[in-house]
């Protein structure tokens, strides 16, 4: 075990960013074309990054797996994006956004990084206005803002519930304009498959054409993956279906360590499951809580009465309901965090007292708001939600209450990267939720727009400079034979899966891999759990190599082969995200350990044990991982205990 | 629910289609479109098959990468969602379901129900865009826009890029689709410096692709699934002639606009 340093610059936290600007190197503006740099992902973060630095002057090559950079996951975020503008004159500020940051990523993330991510908030609104992303506004003219996620203050801004694809769009638009120019070249459905290292250094990858199968090396001065989460290793989530960890995993086994993989964030707001046929689960806005009332029948014979359908929800008596965030939280409420709300709700359920067919859910009322606002109020909240919701499940929540229950919604654990973004290959960046710096154990609302561009529009940019200056600009050849050995391997893995001629198929794996993580790796975990998980993944893992079924062939369009690849990287994941479980015997933000709680039951940290960052060393296939440790320093918040009560 | 599904099977774009027959059964009614094809494929890998290709990633009717033409209607028989977020209780027991790809000279089809859309991505850099670099200093609130303004820019501005407009006119125009760009930018201050130019490199860019030309049948709005108005190709006309016949010179800056 060693001990790693986030490079941190020292001094007062508003003048950190600054001063480390200032003592970055410089490109020189006729030496940035010289440069080739590789952006994987184009999303929010990797979009943000691959038209900002072609701005700039150097050579970008952008890949993305889907047909379009228009497609990326970050499309798909609802809520908003926080700043401290403090238009609203409400007392919001860089540090109150900092601190609200880092109190509820309950204290495990960087006073540094996310000191940097407040304070480059503000521009981040100026360059999408810029663009031409439509913000709501007021009738003056100027921009919306409301409060969300529990916050004091009101500075979300948002574009109706759609304000993820707005952002995207922006980026795309700015992505398009330098795809015009010709300092970006685009790759559409290329999947990027391995890191190539030269001398240490990351100076290429390997993609697979998913259109030719064609297996290609591509070179550049660095290579910056911008991938996204991996919510999707529990096979049900909110995520897009391609969703995945492989370019991010195939780092890891290059060299990258990975950091604090049990950091999941659980939803508690969610439609809930409804049959094994189900291939993803969608997610109902956190502001659903602002005037909805969670509530389960107070017996199991009632909740038993509504599961068979003997009774319908509307005729439980008022006195036979428990309205339990209310009850246990009375200052909170409904409005408890996220991993509290999800928690209790999983409580009920376990308590036999969920509802829906399958008893994996608890209520949402509106009936309240409906009688105190009236219907056409609630409508014009909410309607886009009844009706997606409506849609989904045929039933009307004006009239009877929704059924919700949490789901795999984000990860705030990613490949580790210092304060340049950096991960442990030089050469080799993270960006965007595929790294785990500024979010600590649990992410708030509308920060994880703000953070892909951050990174991609205003830390990059300077960071990389750096780097690229020191290296100097002369060319990565993909003849050097470092390539060519990273592209044999991969074409080995690829036949090595398309051997897997069995009789179970990759999405059936992928699905009982999912079972496990969510039991004993989900919304509450126990050495115990964790242990049995580690031998029941172990298992599944190898029977995979054995009994898995991937058809076709490389050279044509296969979407089994890609999953199969995706698949085997999840299998590996979820082990991992066992490990680090199991290490960290306390209670910490998203990651709840039954052996770790307050006498009321709720989450307990310890700080004196686990003030750090796990960070994952590969060594090998089926070798146990190394941990390292980043220890966090806080230098100029109290750490305290959250209370909700 | 059995279900009889006529799927349109073609290896790649070189190669001649053909519909083929598959039964889909046990399928339930709470299952999406997309969902009932996944328990097909799955019994099809099971055999050894391979199985129908068909895009889709979100699942929630946002991203714009579902498409299939069900029952000869993009996104199949019900209003403003996506194929994604269609489900099975919109069918009955026994039916006869036809699934094509989207059909356009300018979209050809990659495999089975999956098609090449890369000509939009071609037509939104031609000019869809502001030309403003990352790092401007002019405060967010120091442009004020009309919230009239702002929501209508806003509601052209919710296209996903589907293809369910081109899919859906009889000449494979794909007015609507660049109109709803020209209309965002066009309507905003922020995109008035460039409003002449970017109409006129975005048409010639999608007349390059092969896209047909529009005759006011509306099918396109129709069949969109965000409900993106035809206003938007109201307003693209106007801009264009307006720009051909009084502001061509501007079209010449635009190319080389950023460097």
């Amino acid at each position: 075990m060693s001990l790693l340093d986030a490079k941190i610059p020292a001094g007062p936290l508003a003048e950190k960013w600054s001063k480390h600007k200032f003592n970055l190197k410089l490109v020189n503006p006729a030496n940035k074309r010289k440069y080739d740099v590789i952006v994987v992902g184009t999303g929010l973060a990797g979009g943000a990054a691959a038209a900002s630095l072609a701005e700039l002057g150097y050579n970008v090559k952008a890949f993305c797996f889907q047909d379009s950079p228009r497609r990326a996951h970050s499309i798909a975020a609802q809520g908003g994006i926080n700043a401290a503008k403090n238009y609203q004159n409400d007392g919001d500020s860089i540090y109150r956004l900092f601190y609200d940051t880092i109190k509820g990523g309950d204290y495990r993330a960087r006073e540094g990084n996310v000191y940097r991510l407040a304070e480059v908030s503000v521009n981040i609104i100026d360059q999408c206005v810029a663009q031409g992303v439509p913000f709501a506004r007021e009738y003056g003219g100027l921009l919306d803002n409301r409060s969300f996620g529990g916050a004091q203050v009101s500075r979300t801004f948002y574009a109706r519930g759609q304000t993820g694809q707005q952002l995207l769009l922006g980026a795309y638009s700015a992505l398009n304009r330098q795809i015009h120019l010709g300092k970006v070249k685009m790759y559409t459905r290329s999947e990027m498959l391995d890191v190539v290292l030269v001398d240490g250094q990351a100076k290429g990858i390997v993609t697979r054409n998913l259109i030719t199968g064609a297996i290609e090396t591509h070179s550049g001065h660095a290579v910056l993956l911008a991938t996204g989460g991996y919510g999707n290793v529990f096979y049900l989530s909110t995520n897009a279906i391609g969703s995945n960890v492989t370019a991010a995993w195939r780092a890891h086994k290059r060299g990258a360590y990975f950091a604090n993989p049990c950091y999941t964030q659980i939803h508690p707001t969610c439609i809930p499951v409804t049959g094994d046929h189900q291939s993803k689960l969608t997610l109902m806005s956190e502001s659903l809580r602002n005037d909805g009332r969670v509530w389960a029948p107070k017996t199991v014979e009632t909740a038993e009465k509504l599961r068979k359908g003997v009774i319908k929800a509307n005729e439980v008596k008022e006195e036979d309901r428990d309205y339990f965030l209310e009850r246990k939280y009375p200052s909170f409420g409904n409005l408890v965090p996220r991993d509290v709300a999800s928690r209790n709700a999983k409580e009920m359920v376990d308590e036999h007292r969920g509802v829906g067919g399958s008893g994996v859910a608890v209520f949402l009322d509106f009936a309240d708001a409906i009688h105190r606002l009236g219907r056409d109020a609630v409508a014009a909240k909410y309607g886009n939600l009844f009706d997606m919701y409506y849609q989904i499940t045929d039933e009307d929540p004006y009239t009877q209450p929704m059924r919700i229950y949490p789901a795999v919604h984000y990860t705030m654990g990613g490949l580790w990267v210092d304060y340049n973004l950096m991960t442990t290959v030089p050469g080799l960046y993270a960006l965007g939720e595929c790294n785990f710096s500024d979010h600590g154990a649990n992410r708030l609302g509308a920060s994880a727009l703000m953070q892909g561009l951050a990174d991609g529009y205003f830390v990059i940019p300077y960071t990389l400079g750096d780097y690229l200056a020191t290296i100097g600009p002369k060319p990565v050849d993909t003849k050097h034979p470092a390539f060519e050995k990273t592209k044999q391997d991969v074409i080995a893995y690829v036949n090595k899966l398309l051997a897997l001629k069995g009789t179970k198929t990759v999405n059936e794996y992928h699905r009982d891999l999912g079972h496990i993580m969510w039991e004993y790796c989900g919304m509450a975990r126990t050495a115990e759990g964790l242990t049995k998980a580690k031998g029941l993944i172990s298992a599944l893992r190898a029977d995979f190599w054995k009994n898995a079924i991937v058809v076709g062939e490389n050279e044509e369009v296969n979407p089994a082969l890609e999953k199969a690849g995706r698949v085997a990287d999840f299998l590996e994941l979820g082990e991992l995200m066992v490990d680090d479980a199991l290490m960290r015997r306390e209670s910490c933000g998203g990651h709840f350990r039954l052996e770790s709680q307050t006498p009321e039951g709720e989450a307990l940290r310890d700080d004196e044990h686990f003030a750090f960052v796990a960070a994952w060393e590969y060594k090998g296939d089926n070798q146990p991982e190394v941990l390292n440790k980043e220890v966090l320093d806080f230098e100029f918040v109290h750490l305290t205990q959250r209370s909700y009560k | 629910m059995n279900l009889t599904l006529k799927v349109w099977r073609q290896k790649n774009a070189q190669t001649k289609g053909a519909f083929v027959t598959y039964k889909a059964e046990g399928i339930s009614p709470d299952m999406s479109f997309l969902e009932m094809l996944d328990v097909v494929n799955e019994s099809l890998i099971h055999k050894g098959d391979e199985p129908i290709h068909f895009d889709h990633d979100c699942r929630e009717g946002i991203c714009g990468m579902c498409s299939l033409y069900i029952n000869g209607r993009p996104h199949g028989p019900k209003d403003a969602i996506t194929t994604c977020q269609l489900h099975m209780r919109s069918f009955h027991d026994g039916e006869i379901i036809v699934i094509e790809p989207w059909r356009a000279a300018a979209f050809p089809v990659i495999k089975d129900l999956a098609v090449d859309r890369s000509a939009f991505d071609r037509i939104q850099q031609a000019g869809g865009f502001i030309s403003v670099n990352t790092g401007v200093t002019i405060d967010a609130n120091a442009i004020l826009v009309p919230k009239v303004i702002a929501d209508e820019a806003f509601n052209s501005a919710t296209c996903i890029g589907c293809g369910a407009c081109v899919a859906a006119c009889k000449n494979a125009s794909a007015m609507l689709f660049v109109s709803a760009k020209v209309s965002q930018l066009g309507m905003l201050p922020q995109g008035q410096p460039e409003r002449w130019s970017r109409v006129q490199a975005m048409v010639a860019q999608m007349d390059a692709e092969g896209f047909g030309n529009c005759t006011n049948t509306g099918a396109c709005e129709a069949e969109c699934p965000k409900e993106i108005q035809m206003t938007n190709i109201s307003r693209m006309t106007n801009d264009y002639f307006s720009a051909k016949l009084f502001r061509e010179e501007h079209v010449h800056d635009h190319a080389s606009s950023g460097e």
